[in-house]
């Protein structure tokens, strides 16, 4: 196996007090490697989407640790924090969060511009992972003038935009047609993942499972199970 | 900082409907309090008119005078003893009385007369009609072509009137620095004709117009006058004794003051209400931000720099609009009092700015607490 990308230890997270607290991690260990694509599945509320949170470094959990690259995210504070964010993970949200009044290039362009990178150069940048995306046409429409497919390859574009170590994706086949769906992800298998690269998915779409490098069964905030993609 | 910042600026303005509504009841806001405050700056100047127009840098007065119009007579001894002070250069006396005008037509009209030192005619207005040495001819008076010159029957030089059963005779048309408040015209003549036509207690002197041999005798010049039991100002402190009668003393200031005050609210409630829709409307796209690795600052930066931008854009606007209505107003309404003024724009300044203070603040807090993992939840 190549090296972690992530390394998460014993994390536990729970929410609300006494009578009221439900526990979304319990001791969740695991390993990400770059050069995979990790899936994380499992049925609504078994803590899939907190443990993608916990690990992408936007969740604090209770107790145990996360270790990108062998450092402890969970130590880091808030800026450097949102810092670690910028420069390490890119995310593909499942509702995209696309800006409706910015152009897609704009949108796209989004993360470089948090980066301190001019304007014009961001945009100019935006440009090339749009065509990436096979959307380049498209670069001056907003997101509302765009296929729900189309929205989910200009959401994958602002995600690699910042050319993050770990991109996340939730439930990126939820809003589109099955065929759309698969086609999706598997060019992010082919294109977007590298051997430099970790990509973390919550999924609940079975008709993709076959695309997963492993894939982690979560049940009431443990891990059920660990298979290799395309076997499940 | 830059790039985040012309993000923040695309995000407000790309949302025209909604930075439409912002400008609108900035705009409007602004608009309201610049015009109430001008209106009231308009009345205040034209309540020392007399004091501009005549120019003397210090007045005598009877201590219990409040306007320039509500004169107190004082003894003549009164000039005498002002004119004997060390560090006076010279002092002379002035009349200013109200008085009926009985017109050609047979009409009657008020006019406000102002009796200048026969001597010296000193603050005499610049004539745009006659000569000034024709004051000193029979019955003859000096008629200011100001907003209420019309109401004489617009006389020429010649036109004759009654004041008092006296025979009156315009021998020129002046002009002056600002228009009274009270919409009456203004006569100018001689000290002595004035008290010979208007019929007056025992003491006759209005005002001693006092010039100083410098500035530094001001403050002696003063003490020697309450030694006397009256009160000397210096112009400045007249005009401001004439404004605090107005502000303070009639209910005209505390009145624009609430119209003031209710411009500001009208504007705060638009513009902070909808301010506020716009950030609770990009609530999850703040926090789509967050979670991608926005710092809490440059999400404030960028809603401050919104808010700002949309204070100042209609700031901008709300003068324009009032500076317009103002000269289109004056255009119509020779009588339309309203002075835009270095104050009355600062104060519209701060009172914008707390608009936008307000308004940013609601949505700094709410964006602060939005959790990237809400996001994540959908």
């Amino acid at each position: 196996m190549p090296n972690p990308a992530i390394t998460a230890s014993a994390l536990v997270k729970w929410f609300g007090e006494g009578e009221a607290r439900t526990t979304a991690l319990r001791e969740v260990s695991l390993e990400a490697y770059f050069g995979e694509m990790l899936y994380i599945v499992g049925p609504s509320g078994s803590g899939k989407t907190t443990l993608l949170s916990v690990l992408s470094g936007i969740l604090r959990p209770n107790s145990g640790t996360v270790s990108v690259e062998g450092a402890d995210i969970w130590s880091l504070s808030s800026d450097k924090l949102a810092d670690f964010r910028l420069h390490k993970i890119g995310f593909v949200f499942q509702d995209y969060h696309l800006f409706p009044r910015l152009t897609t290039a704009e949108n796209v362009a989004i993360p470089l511009i948090l980066k301190r990178q001019n304007w014009n150069g961001a945009i100019a940048e935006a440009h090339k992972y749009l065509e990436i995306v096979g959307l380049k046409t498209r670069a001056d429409l907003p997101p509302v003038k765009l296929s729900g497919g189309e929205q989910q390859r200009v959401a994958i574009a602002r995600a690699i935009a910042g050319q993050p170590d770990i991109l996340i994706m939730d439930e990126p086949t939820a809003s589109l047609d099955g065929d759309t769906g698969h086609a999706i992800v598997s060019f992010v298998k082919q294109n977007v993942l590298n051997e430099k690269r970790c990509i973390l998915i919550v999924t609940h779409d079975s008709r993709i499972y076959e695309l997963a490098t492993r894939i982690l069964k979560m049940e009431d905030g443990r891990l059920t199970g660990i298979e290799s993609g395309g076997q499940t | 900082m830059k790039g985040i910042l012309k993000l923040a600026y695309k995000l407000l303005v790309n949302d025209k409907a909604k930075f439409t509504a912002l400008l609108v009841g900035i705009t409007f806001a602004v608009f309201l309090m610049i015009a109430m405050t001008s209106l009231f700056a308009g009345v205040l100047k034209r309540a020392s008119a007399t004091v501009l127009n005549i120019g003397a840098s210090m007045w005598v007065m009877d201590p219990s005078v409040q306007t320039v119009a509500n004169t107190i007579g004082m003894p003549d001894y009164v000039l005498d003893a002002v004119r004997s002070i060390p560090g006076v250069h010279y002092a002379v006396p002035l009349y200013s009385g109200g008085a009926l005008v009985k017109l050609h037509d047979g009409a009657y009209q008020a006019v406000t007369v102002v009796g200048l030192d026969d001597t010296s005619l000193f603050g005499r207005p610049q004539l745009l009609e006659g000569k000034i040495e024709d004051i000193y001819g029979e019955n003859a008076f000096i008629v200011v072509k100001d907003p209420e010159f019309p109401k004489m029957e617009n006389p020429r030089v010649g036109t004759e009137f009654e004041l008092n059963d006296h025979r009156g005779v315009i021998v020129g048309i002046a002009q002056v620095t600002s228009s009274g408040l009270f919409g009456v015209p203004t006569l100018y003549t001689t000290y002595y004709r004035a008290l010979q036509y208007i019929p007056n207690p025992r003491f006759t002197i209005s005002y001693v117009l006092v010039e100083p041999k410098s500035l530094a005798d001001i403050p002696k010049i003063k003490q020697q006058v309450q030694a006397l039991g009256y009160l000397a100002v210096t112009k400045d402190e007249f005009m401001d004794k004439i404004s605090d009668f107005y502000k303070y003393q009639t209910g005209l200031g505390m009145n624009l003051l609430i119209m003031t005050v209710m411009s500001f609210i009208v504007g705060l409630s638009i513009s902070g209400q909808t301010f506020y829709t716009f950030v609770l409307e990009n609530l999850e796209k703040f926090g789509a931000l967050k979670a991608i690795g926005t710092k809490s600052r440059e999400l404030i930066l960028m809603i401050l720099f919104q808010a700002s931008f949309t204070a100042l854009t209609g700031y901008g606007l709300g003068i324009g609009l009032c500076a317009l209505t103002t000269t289109l107003a004056k255009l119509r309404l020779p009588d339309y009092a309203a002075m835009i003024t270095f104050w009355n724009l600062a104060l519209a300044f701060v009172m914008v700015v707390v608009i936008a203070a307000v308004s940013s603040y609601f949505g700094v807090r709410k964006v602060l607490r939005i959790e990237p993992f809400d996001i994540f939840r959908g």
